[in-house]
């Protein structure tokens, strides 16, 4: 249990949403956006002043750029509505889906600004390289499901086991946990480690209530999750509100250790847990 | 001599939505050689967005029901003018559909006994759709694609195919480029499978992404396929219409589904006033036994807020038309009133409907488990598309197949809610399989340079043009504005005859589009080069929406607005002509065989 779950949503899987910020009035007249206009060989920030209105999000304000004063403004959306994890960028220095990031949660009497996630290669403007997470994935062990529990060849499973599983299935990839992570954003240890997002999704295959594949001795070598210092930098700008550190990584952690590291420790910690009051 | 990359594929699938993805692992499990193009990263299709279900009928909540009972649902939502084959397909299929995804990962939420639960929904008799909460086409697109990683598909992310090419009139392959750099690709392939989705995108509000611009329907017709049913475009009941920003984003039919009902600004739950005689027996007379409905009691009736959505669009529209609307020009949707029949209630609302709650928290500041929505139309998706094979998804261009919403026929002229994600499955494994047949069965084909070049130059005008017609983004503004304002929900023939003078205009715009910068990522030329498919595709609603005299599914007349028995008996064919003018034909729709016919009488 988190303190970010209350007790009665936990056992649901439903996450209670905590109050957006809204320091700010609505959006009136008009404000600059300063965004980051470049490419691979490097760019600069560029000011743009465009009309604002209530209601808006920073996505809407760099449409409204893109059409009306830089058509070739690059830029990746698809649903705007915070379920596809395209629209991922650093507005104001954090990383943020922009159709998600109301103008009303930013002082707007000073300009925004709207880069690319800093971690991946530039491609060009807001858009950056992220094929290196389409890579990844493919190393990972596929899922291996159990033989079918009923002779018409289907499955039985709890609702409680479904709801273990389905905070780490929220997961729309906006790969923002992989743009603040330091292995990745400052180390650059993207040979080593496989970083937040697909920790998650590795959790996600191995607390699978049909998953029979065993991902243990991955994690520990090639995926590197010894890397992972649980800073929580992940967790904490997770759009879909994953606890991240504490419900996919440690756990992950604790089967690696258990499995791989000082049997006779393993046994002491049991004794010296029910020692405890 | 133009520059570009050759890639030689068996089988290429454009689009990687629910459809393309399956298709492209059921080519793969025949063991061809496959190319997956799609114009976004690999996961963020519009499938993604689905949040109902998949409609099966696995009768696991209500043992009564079957195919049968799914196969006349469907029909009665398509008003009959759907193709019956494909429909009879769909039906039997689906389970097996749903349970396969099962088996390659997909949760479910579940039955207390273990099995997969499935919910309520418009225009479906029993609780059909599999589910996982409200998000369940993020579960089918992820499960898709993570299964997909590990066949052998070559993945080509962020591709936009320009043209088909065809040789002696079969498909031979197609042309596109790449976003990051703009470099032309030319696929080789002797089978071609269209997933490439709909045309929200020709309206102004809408719950479609960029992508969603008919380059399918475009690229088909253009090869000489046939395109059927294009009248029909399905506004959703219910789009957020608040703050503007937010306009069209969909609120899914599952809040109904849930209990939630539609209100005007006297507080009346108008759905009761307006119930058609073809659903009077399916639908609660009181509120009191559609309340019962949705908590899944199963001697009720559905509440009339789960009539079809074309139905209930078109009520929400009188009712904001007769001034009973909400502030900001829609109606109520309120789920918040379960509170006086559920002792938990909120946090039965987030559980069951958590990404509505996120949703409109996040943007628009309103808490649906205390405050109801306000909701209006939105356009959502089109029943019209490519002219197929029931059996095998083929087109009338031998080698050129698709599947989902790009093709025709399933949906007639309304489809049922969680029929879309059963329908990309089912199809798209058969489009797969069939299209992995064609090689091996048919010689091969090439491509003329001269068509390759062509294709080419053409794509490249847009860089050479100063621009007098206005920029891209204001072009397609205009043709947004046309096609919400002429060719909506309610149509005449006077407005859409005024359409289609406008739509010739916007053409001549169209092609004199010039775009700043270079061709790296430059979203500006990637919108010039859409508009020729958005203006296609919006001409062929319009041409055949006025050629269709009558009201039926999501087509309303208001200068016919009566149901003609005449229109049950055929489909609106439309053709690109020798003269390269769009041309229209009635083809009547083959007979029902006689145990499908009895199906349909026992389900009255």
């Amino acid at each position: 249990m988190t303190d970010t779950l209350k007790p009665d949503l936990a056992e649901t899987g439903a996450v209670e949403e905590t109050e957006p910020p809204r320091p700010h009035a609505e959006p009136q007249g008009s404000a600059t956006f300063r965004v980051w206009r470049g490419d691979r060989s490097g760019g600069r920030f560029v000011d743009y002043r465009t009309a604002v209105s209530p209601g808006m999000v920073v996505l809407d304000a760099v449409h409204q750029i893109q059409a009306e004063q830089a058509n070739d403004l690059a830029v990746r959306w698809n649903c705007k509505a915070g379920k596809c994890g395209s629209c991922s960028a650093e507005v104001n220095g954090q990383p943020k889906l922009m159709c998600m990031t109301r103008l009303s949660e930013l002082p707007l009497d000073q300009p925004v600004t709207v880069e690319p996630m800093r971690s991946f290669p530039p491609i060009k403007d807001l858009v950056t390289d992220v094929s290196w997470n389409f890579r990844v994935k493919t190393r990972i062990a596929p899922f291996t499901p159990r033989p079918p529990d009923a002779p018409d060849g289907t499955w039985r499973i709890a609702q409680s086991d479904v709801d273990r599983v389905q905070e780490f299935r929220k997961c729309i990839e906006c790969f923002l946990c992989q743009d603040v992570c330091h292995v990745l954003r400052d180390h650059h240890l993207h040979e080593e480690f496989i970083g937040p997002r697909f920790l998650v999704y590795v959790a996600a295959l191995e607390m699978h209530p049909l998953d029979t594949g065993d991902r243990v001795e991955a994690l520990r070598r090639a995926h590197g999750i010894g890397y992972c210092n649980i800073t929580k930098c992940c967790t904490k700008v997770c759009p879909e509100h994953i606890t991240i550190t504490d419900n996919a990584i440690i756990p992950l952690k604790e089967r690696v250790v258990d499995q791989f590291f000082d049997p006779l420790g393993k046994l002491l910690k049991v004794f010296s847990r029910r020692e405890q009051p | 001599m133009p520059d570009y990359q050759t890639f030689d594929h068996d089988v290429l699938v454009i689009g990687a939505g629910g459809a393309g993805l399956r298709a492209a692992v059921a080519a793969s499990a025949a063991g061809v050689k496959v190319g997956l193009v799609c114009k976004s990263l690999l996961g963020k299709a519009h499938t993604v967005m689905a949040e109902g279900g998949i409609a099966a009928s696995l009768a696991n909540v209500d043992s009564r029901d079957n195919w049968q009972v799914h196969f006349a649902d469907t029909m009665r939502g398509g008003q009959y003018i759907n193709n019956w084959r494909m429909a009879e397909l769909h039906a039997k299929e689906a389970p097996e559909r749903v349970r396969e995804l099962e088996a390659w990962g997909a949760l479910f939420d579940r039955t207390p006994d273990g099995r997969i639960l499935q919910r309520n929904f418009g225009g479906h008799k029993y609780p059909r759709l599999a589910h996982v909460g409200d998000r369940t086409g993020l579960e089918m697109i992820r499960t898709l694609q993570d299964h997909s990683i590990h066949q052998s598909i070559d993945v080509h992310m962020e591709c936009t195919v320009l043209r088909l090419f065809t040789d002696g009139g079969r498909i031979a392959g197609a042309l596109g480029y790449d976003r990051e750099r703009g470099r032309f690709r030319l696929y080789r392939s002797r089978a071609v499978i269209l997933a490439t989705g709909g045309v929200g995108r020709a309206y102004a509000i809408t719950s479609n992404s960029w992508e969603y611009t008919g380059d399918g329907h475009a690229l088909a017709y253009h090869a000489g396929a046939a395109l059927q049913d294009m009248e029909f475009v399905q506004f959703h009941p219910t789009g957020m219409i608040w703050p503007p920003s937010v306009r069209g984003i969909l609120v899914t039919e599952g809040v109904r589904g849930e209990g939630g009902v539609l209100l005007n600004n006297q507080g009346r739950r108008f759905m009761f006033d307006d119930i058609p005689e073809n659903y009077r027996a399916q639908t609660a007379d009181s509120e009191d036994e559609g309340w019962r409905y949705t908590q899944g009691d199963k001697n009720a009736r559905r509440p009339p807020e789960l009539l079809t959505r074309d139905h209930v669009a078109r009520c929400i529209r009188r009712e904001v038309a007769e001034g009973r609307g909400s502030p900001h020009g829609g109606v109520f949707l309120d789920i918040s009133w379960i509170r006086q029949r559920l002792p938990n209630a909120r946090e039965h609302i987030i559980r069951k409907l958590p990404s509505m709650y996120h949703q409109f928290k996040q943007l628009a500041d309103i808490d649906i488990t205390t405050t109801p929505m306000e909701v209006g139309p939105t356009t959502h998706y089109i029943m019209g598309g490519i002219r197929v094979d029931g059996d095998s998804q083929m087109s009338t261009v031998p080698g050129l197949f698709a599947a989902g919403e790009c093709a025709a026929g399933l949906h007639g002229a309304n489809r049922l809610g969680g029929n879309s994600l059963s329908d990309l499955l089912v199809f798209g494994k058969r489009a797969g399989e069939y299209a992995a047949r064609f090689p091996r069965e048919s010689g091969a084909a090439s491509i003329d340079p001269a068509q390759v070049e062509d294709a080419v130059r053409q794509a490249l005008a847009p860089f050479e043009r100063t621009g007098n017609g206005g920029g891209p983004y204001q072009v397609q503004h205009d043709l947004q504005q046309t096609m919400q304002e002429l060719v909506g929900i309610v149509r005449t023939a006077g407005e859409m005859e005024r359409a289609l003078d406008r739509l010739a205009q916007l053409k001549e715009r169209a092609v004199g589009v010039g775009v700043p910068g270079n061709r790296e990522y430059n979203p500006g030329w990637h919108t010039a080069l859409d508009l020729g498919n958005l203006l296609t595709v919006s001409e062929a609603i319009t041409r055949a929406a006025l050629e269709r005299r009558e009201s039926r599914g999501g087509h309303f007349r208001e200068d016919c607005p009566e149901k003609d028995p005449a229109g049950a008996r055929f489909n609106i064919v439309v053709r690109k002509g020798a003269d390269g003018r769009m041309q229209l034909t009635r083809e009547p729709i083959a007979e029902m065989p006689a145990e499908l016919r009895q199906v349909i009488e026992e389900q009255k």
